[in-house]
Formats: C-alpha cells, sequence, structure tokens
C-alpha cells in the first residue's frame, strides 16, 4: 500500500520535472516547428502574396485545392515549371546519391584497413570539404569551372583536341549527348518520343541532367563524400574482428568478406547514409542560388529553388507552400521506396 | 600500394582546391586570370603586379604561364563591402544558437533519457520526425510567424529559429542513456533533487556529447544560408558571411573579380578551419554517439 502511494507520488513529480525539463525544447519547438507547419499547410490554401500582413482582413482568400491543382494537374506554365523541376531534382538526387554512397563506402573500408598508417591525415583531407560553406563551395567552383577556368585549362594541357566547355552555361541533357554519340537524335529516335506525359515530352524527360546540373552534381558528391565516410567508419569500427578473421580461416576472399559480411552488417549505416542523401538532395537550393539561378534555360532549377522563387520572388506564398509540401511527400516517398529495396536486396 | 594511390589521389582532389584558393587570393586580379594554376604566389616566381609608375597591372599585360607577387588586393576590396560586420554577424549567430541549443538540447535529451514522464516516447518520435521535414517547408511559415512577432530582419528572429534543433536533443538522449543509470540512483538516494543532480552529476560527464553538439551548432550556423536568407535577407547590416557572399555575387553578376571573392572565401572558411582543426575528433566521435550504436 505504501509503495504503490510512494511510487505514485514519484510518478507524478516524474511529469512535472520531465515537462519542467522539456519546456524550453517545447516552446521553441512548438513556435518554430511545430505551429508553422500547420500555418503551411493553411498558406498552401490560400492566395497570400507573402506582402500584405497576414492578419489584415482581405489580404487573402481561401482557395482551396487551387494550389495543388494548378501545380499538378491543370495545364500551363506553373505545371510545366513544377514538372520540370521536378525532373531536375530527381536526376539530382539519383545521381549524387549512389555517387556519395559508394564513393563512401570504398573509402571507409580502405582508410579502416589496419596496415594503413596516416589515417588521420588522409580522414581530414576528406571531411574537410563537408565542414566548409555552401557558399564558399560553390563560389570556388564557379571559379575552378569558369570557361577560362583552372579546370578547362589543365584538361586542354592534358588533351590537346579538348574543346572547353561553358561548365557554369550549358543546357545540353547529359544522357541526350550520350544518345547522339550513337546517332540517336530527337529525329532518328521515332514517334514516341514527342509523347506528352504530364506536360513534358517523353525526349525532355530523358534529358538527364544538363552539363551544368552535372558539375552542381560532382560539387555536392565531392562536399559529402567525406561526411557519409566518417558514418561509414564509425559502423565498420563496431564489426567485430574476429568475425572477419574466422571467415579467413574458413577460406574466404576478402572479395567475399566484404560482400558476404561486410555490407550486410553495414545496412543500418547504408540506410542512414542514404536517407541523409535523399532529404539533403533533394531539397538543394544553397547551389543553385549561388552557382546558377535555375539556369540555363531552367535546367537546374529545383523544387526547392521554385519555392523560394514562387514565394519571395514572384510573391504567390499560396503556391510556393503548395509545391514545399509536395516535396515533403515526394521526400517521404522515396525515404520509403529505399527502405524496401535495401531490405529486399540484403534478403 | 593501389589503395595507397586511391586515397593520395582523392585526398588531392579533395584538399587542392583550397590550396588554390587560398594562393588565387593572395594575387592580382590579372594573375588569378592567367595562371590561376600557379600554388606559390612568390618570388623568384613571381613577376610584380604593378606597373613601374604605380598603376596595376592591366588584365592583358600577360598571359604566358608566369606568376605574381603577392597582392592583397583582394582582401583590401572585400573589406570595403562591410565583411568586417558580416564577419562579426556570423560570430554573434553562431555563438548566440549554440549557447541556446547547448541549453535546450541536453535539458530536453536528459528528460527522455532519464524522466519516466507521460507522453515521453510520443515525443521523441515526434521531435525525431521533424528531422524529416525539408527546412524549405518551413522557412515560408517561419517568415509568417517572425514577421507577426516583428522579429523579422532581428538576430533575435534567426537565433531563436535556429535553436530549435532535433538532432542536438537527439544527440544528447543517445548520449546520456549510454551513462550507467547507478552514478545518478547513488546520488539520488543522497537527497538531491533532479536539477542540482543533472548540473552536479550528469552534465559534467556528458562533456564529449556538449563539446560535439558544441562544435556542430557552431558550424551549422556558422553556414547556414536558407534561414538567414529569408529572416535576415532584408537588412544588409545583419547578414553572416555566405549569405554576404552569396547576395553580392548576385550584384556583379557574370563579371565576377575572383580575388575579391576567393579573398572572402578564405575570411569565412578559417574560423571553421580553426574549429576543425582543433577539435577534429568530437566531430568524429559526435557522428558516433548520435544513434548507429544506440
Amino acid at each position: 500500500m505504501t509503495t504503490s502511494k510512494k511510487t505514485k507520488r514519484l510518478k507524478k513529480n516524474d511529469n512535472l520535472v520531465g515537462y519542467g525539463f522539456m519546456a524550453p525544447a517545447l516552446i521553441i519547438f512548438a513556435v518554430f516547428l511545430f505551429i508553422p507547419i500547420f500555418f503551411a499547410i493553411f498558406v498552401s490554401f490560400t492566395d497570400w502574396n507573402g506582402i500584405s500582413p497576414f492578419r489584415q482582413a482581405g489580404s487573402y482568400q481561401f482557395v482551396g485545392f487551387e494550389n495543388y491543382y494548378n501545380l499538378l494537374i491543370k495545364q500551363g506554365i506553373r505545371q510545366k515549371d513544377f514538372y520540370n523541376s521536378l525532373k531536375n531534382t530527381i536526376y539530382y538526387a539519383l545521381g549524387v546519391v549512389p555517387a556519395q554512397t559508394f564513393f563512401a563506402l570504398i573509402l571507409a573500408v580502405i582508410v579502416n584497413q589496419k596496415w594503413l598508417r596516416r589515417k588521420g591525415l588522409f580522414r581530414t583531407a576528406f571531411y574537410f570539404p563537408s565542414v566548409s560553406s555552401s557558399v564558399v563551395i560553390s563560389l570556388i567552383f564557379m571559379w575552378m569551372f569558369g570557361k577560362g577556368g583552372i579546370v578547362n585549362i589543365s584538361l586542354s594541357t592534358l588533351f590537346p583536341t579538348y574543346d572547353p566547355i561553358t561548365w557554369l552555361n550549358d543546357s545540353r541533357g547529359v544522357f541526350h549527348q550520350i544518345l547522339a554519340l550513337f546517332g540517336v537524335t530527337r529525329a532518328t529516335a521515332g514517334d514516341w518520343v514527342n509523347t506528352r506525359l504530364a506536360t513534358l515530352t517523353l525526349w525532355d524527360w530523358i534529358s538527364g541532367p544538363s552539363v551544368t546540373m552535372l558539375l552542381i552534381m560532382i560539387l555536392n558528391t565531392w562536399t559529402t563524400i567525406g561526411s557519409m565516410m566518417i558514418i561509414y567508419l564509425a559502423a565498420l569500427q563496431d564489426i567485430p574482428e574476429q568475425m572477419r578473421e574466422a571467415a579467413s580461416i574458413d577460406g574466404a576472399t576478402s572479395l567475399q568478406i566484404f560482400r558476404k559480411i561486410t555490407i550486410p552488417l553495414l545496412t543500418p549505416a547504408t540506410f542512414f547514409v542514404v536517407t541523409l542523401g535523399l532529404i539533403s538532395t533533394f531539397q538543394v537550393f544553397d547551389q543553385i542560388f549561388v552557382m546558377t539561378s535555375g539556369g540555363p534555360a531552367k535546367t537546374t532549377m529545383t523544387i526547392a529553388y521554385g519555392v523560394y522563387q514562387n514565394g519571395f520572388r514572384n510573391s504567390d506564398m499560396g503556391l510556393a507552400a503548395a509545391s514545399a509540401f509536395v516535396l515533403f511527400v515526394i521526400i517521404f516517398i522515396f525515404t520509403l521506396i529505399q527502405r524496401q529495396f535495401l531490405k529486399e536486396t540484403l534478403d | 600500394m593501389l589503395l595507397y594511390t586511391i586515397l593520395i589521389t582523392v585526398a588531392l582532389l579533395e584538399f587542392v582546391p583550397f590550396l588554390l584558393t587560398v594562393s588565387n587570393s593572395f594575387k592580382c586580379l590579372p594573375a588569378v586570370q592567367s595562371n590561376p594554376q600557379a600554388l606559390i604566389p612568390f618570388p623568384p616566381f613571381g613577376v610584380n603586379c604593378r606597373l613601374p609608375n604605380g598603376a596595376s597591372l592591366p588584365a592583358s599585360a600577360t598571359s604566358t604561364p608566369i606568376t605574381f607577387n603577392p597582392s592583397l588586393e583582394g582582401y583590401q576590396k572585400i573589406l570595403q563591402f562591410n565583411l568586417g560586420r558580416w564577419f562579426l554577424n556570423s560570430i554573434i549567430y553562431s555563438v548566440g544558437v549554440t549557447i541556446l541549443r547547448l541549453i535546450i538540447d541536453s535539458l530536453a535529451g536528459y528528460a527522455l533519457a532519464r524522466i519516466r514522464f507521460f507522453g515521453n516516447r510520443v515525443l521523441f518520435f515526434i521531435i525525431l520526425g521533424t528531422m524529416m521535414i525539408p527546412g524549405i517547408v518551413l522557412v515560408i511559415p517561419r517568415f509568417l510567424i517572425l514577421k507577426e512577432l516583428g522579429l523579422l530582419n532581428t538576430y533575435q528572429g534567426l537565433i531563436l529559429s535556429l535553436a530549435a534543433d532535433a538532432f542536438g536533443i537527439f544527440l544528447m538522449k543517445q548520449f546520456f542513456e549510454s551513462i550507467p543509470k547507478e552514478i545518478e540512483e547513488a546520488a539520488f538516494i543522497d537527497g538531491a533533487n533532479r536539477l542540482t543532480l543533472f548540473f552536479k552529476v550528469v552534465l559534467p560527464m556528458a562533456t564529449p556529447a556538449i563539446t560535439a553538439l558544441a562544435i556542430f551548432s557552431f558550424q551549422g550556423t556558422w553556414n547556414a544560408f536558407l534561414d538567414p536568407l529569408i529572416i535576415i535577407g532584408g537588412k544588409a547590416e545583419l547578414f553572416n558571411l555566405p549569405l554576404g557572399l552569396a547576395l553580392l555575387r548576385g550584384q556583379f553578376g557574370d563579371t565576377l573579380e575572383w580575388n575579391v571573392f576567393l579573398a572572402g572565401s578564405v575570411i569565412t572558411t578559417i574560423p571553421l578551419a580553426l574549429v576543425f582543426f582543433f577539435f577534429q575528433r568530437y566531430f568524429v566521435q559526435g557522428i558516433s554517439y548520435s544513434g548507429l550504436k544506440g
């Protein structure tokens, strides 16, 4: 009887103390995260322009699903811009995420070797870019990849036949370029390429990222390999050495050990790395802002940059909020898909 | 041997751009344009950036691959654009956000790890779930709320909105869970209340996690771009370094004076480089606290 009373009082006390400790976090989260989310949902159903005071009567109209409709279904420039930026964003994410995961894993496995000396030095060199400011890195890449920049100078020295690429202003699709090498162009590919799917022709959909977008993809991969590698390293250090040793005594080659033991044991880390990668690549913004503003020919226009342009440049907050939510849903779906995919390939 | 070759190649690819940035930030404009690949802008490799009559060398003066004497032209010019003020602002934001996050995140992380209050698990998953929400979804309503609160284009506005940080709470919770309970329980029986216990016993044990959190917060805030753009983008005196540089780049359009921007990049990167080289192992530790082992 007395003990249960005592625990009861302690429990009651725990509630008070618990929420006391949580209070600062809850207040900040409420004002800057929870309430904003509901606000954003609300704004996405209005035609608010972002300028006139929200509480003032008549500053916005409730428009229902119109913003979502304009974005996704109704034929017009908004729909076209949205699907174009969706295409660019997907190419971006599906290019960068596998690349950064693959390189990070390889580097981590190499750096984790016992015989390797100067580990710290390599780790530092790999990791430093991901500590730096995205704006600074974008500026450095703009400089290096300029028309007469150091990359073109180096390539011209190495390959005398190299015709300098204007990396920052080249809207040609990379897949289109590759197809052209095999003689496939829009004219020769057949009629099916002119079929329209969500306002864009199939030929547009299969363009691949533009050369300029490819540059930003390289930049992003280059920047993030280091931090992803650190995540893998932390996970690798948790794999007991005996497991690999036992396998090697049983006659497994190091490649077999890598494929059958290391990779499966790294699945949680891979899930983490790929999820982080998807979330950040789908939101790519800073690099676009600094380097291209969405150009050339809208080929680096991404959904996140479109949200900014619609909301803060074209004074259409309702549309911007709606596209931000569509982006959220897309990220969510892709995260679920990759989870399922990782599970299946491993089982 | 092959593995060493791979590692060294990648390390060079990752690091040489920074070396080139530093060396070119000390060149005059014609030197940056005609000879960016030269790493050492010093005699005997160099020629003068100034003509004998004191005027600066025109960009067309030479296209031969020779280097130039070091020049502070880039640094002098970028400092005329209020860079000093932006630097100070960056420090104010980073220190402010870091202090707030340390307090908020360690209190909340401790409560979630150790105190069995009603709704503990649910709150934890809600907070964790907010990490999935893209920053771009939040900037629109944050803009709206800060506008209503009169905090748009203020220091407080940016610092408070960056203080909400699910990752930090998660990190602290994971760390507190790894500390043996017995130590606290002993002190608890001695009659210490939760708050004394927290400050006198728990926090001192959490120094590594707190250091990691402080570094992540400082670095994240120092590099912040999207939130500053929306929240303080209307007032040049409030810019942080990345925002200042990015908007300056917009003003210049397509004719960037690269030594100026490279100098700005170097100034922006130096504080981070210092933090990084002194606290490197905490970056690595911080990542391993944050869940993979939990």
